[in-house]
């Protein structure tokens, strides 16, 4: 008999894992006694950490883009479709052709999508850096900007990348300063709760540097309506800001797919944080940005995760007692200006030590970037 | 003690850190109408502090925090 293992998904997390499991099942799967499959809906992996750059001309979408035949293991099937419907008491999938594929080990890794359809006159009047498309608008619009009032708006929370809203403020403001139009900007970074971040210790670090850079800090600024032609945007506080230029985080949402399989009211899927088993069902596991757990929605985070998924999974199919844990690791690497940068690295409930930032931190997340499709194969 | 009106809406935050629930809180405010009770659970300690906080800001009413043995009951009422 065969245990077919099935990702639903080829992002980080899903690539990584079935990386891992062919790495780990190899016998397995020569003697026909194990598959991995994936499917992915598109031929493309997409590095999203990439879209940050773009809009200052560092990046373009292409250097952010690998065919998934370059990533996956041979071992790994690979199917390109879409999943319409998880049906978890049959133990099987169904996909956009009309076809269903079995399993007996599933791993939901959707990832996340941006909504800014949810906020009205928000897709007409804001930019954004969260998808190609926005990414290379935004890159256009910046070119084009003569001065003005700059607002960086986070309106979806939570959402990928948690330090890319604090990068892209610093980034923009070392930008302008270098080509000589800080004194034409004025700049502000909005943010929904009472501080500047989510995690304590960034959010003082990035009031102090706000502090230091002149960039106005407003928060309890939760976004409710954006008005393209008085190009302002109003919340549900009762504030309003006029913008030149509104780049907005927007709202992420999780997959239908995840609730109407029951795995998750809201499109996450909900896990046990350390096995990352979903409550809902047996044999479903999640990672990655679907995943419903309480740490950022980072790439480390998912890649962290698939390694665990892997050694579970693995564990399970040699009919072993599964022992791999997940302790919310995370490590995220943070811009502070166009050639300068900091990392922070965390657990579940703990609280990260934000270090001084420097050239050489820099330096590492470029070249971590340029070395990310290492990861994606399994090889880091 | 407060007589607590019955819930209109329960939101269960308990497992999640910070801003986890005054988000849920947050996103579900947005959807509500004026006169709306909102039972909010949390497991964050953060919560007590952070949630009136905001509901000040924001005009909204605290109508009650209640301990519970490992979490927070916090009942606000929407304007």
């Amino acid at each position: 008999m065969t245990e077919n293992i099935l990702i639903v998904g080829a992002g980080t997390g899903g690539s990584v894992l079935a990386n891992r499991l062919t790495d780990r099942l190899a016998d397995e799967i020569d003697a026909g006694e194990a598959s991995v499959t994936v499917v992915n809906d598109g031929e493309y992996q997409y590095y999203k950490p990439t879209y940050l750059y773009i809009p200052f001309g560092k990046k373009t979408v292409e250097d952010g883009k690998r065919h998934l035949d370059d990533l996956l293991n041979r071992r790994v099937e690979r199917v390109n479709g879409r999943v319409t419907a998880i049906d978890t008491d049959e133990k099987q999938v169904e996909l956009s052709r009309g076809n269903t594929q079995a399993y007996d080990h599933l791993v939901v890794a959707t990832g996340a999508s941006i909504v800014p359809e949810d906020v009205p006159g928000l897709a007409e009047g804001g930019h954004h850096f969260y998808a190609p498309d926005g990414a290379e608008a935004l890159r256009d619009e910046l070119a084009a900007f003569d001065g003005g009032h700059i607002v960086l708006s986070v309106i979806g929370v939570p959402h990928m990348c948690p330090a890319a809203p604090v990068e892209f403020t610093l980034m923009v403001e070392d930008w302008l300063r270098e080509r000589g139009m800080r004194d034409d900007a004025e700049i502000t970074y909005t943010y929904p709760i009472q501080r500047a971040h989510g995690i304590e210790s960034v959010a003082d670090w990035a009031t102090s540097m706000f502090d230091e850079r002149d960039i106005n800090l407003e928060t309890f600024f939760n976004a409710e309506e954006v008005n393209p032609g008085e190009q302002t945007i109003e919340t549900m506080e009762g504030t309003e800001l006029e913008y030149d230029l509104l780049v907005a985080i927007p709202p992420h949402s999780g997959s239908e797919l995840v609730a109407e399989a029951g795995l998750g009211d809201n499109g996450w899927v909900d896990v046990d944080r350390n096995t990352l088993e979903a409550t809902g069902a047996e044999d479903v596991y999640a990672l990655g940005d679907v995943a419903d757990v309480p740490t950022s929605k980072a790439g480390s985070v998912a890649h962290y995760e698939a390694g665990v998924v892997a050694d579970r999974i693995a564990s399970r199919v040699r009919g072993q007692r599964p022992t791999a844990t997940y302790d919310g690791k995370t490590i995220c690497f943070i811009e502070a200006g166009m050639d300068e940068a900091t990392f922070i690295e965390f657990g579940y409930g703990d609280e990260p030590t934000v270090r001084e930032p420097s050239q050489a931190i820099h330096w590492a997340k470029l070249g971590y970037n340029e070395s990310y499709w290492l990861t994606a194969r399994g090889l880091i | 003690m407060t007589d607590i009106p019955d819930p209109d809406i329960e939101v269960d935050s308990r497992g999640a850190t910070c801003p986890g629930p005054l988000m849920d809180l947050i996103g579900t405010v947005k959807e509500s109408d004026p006169g709306t009770v909102i039972k909010l659970q949390t497991s964050d300690s953060g919560s007590k502090n952070d949630v009136p906080e905001w509901l000040d800001e924001a005009g909204h009413e605290l109508v009650e925090i209640v301990e519970e043995d490992d979490h927070w009951n916090i009942y606000i009422e929407t304007t």
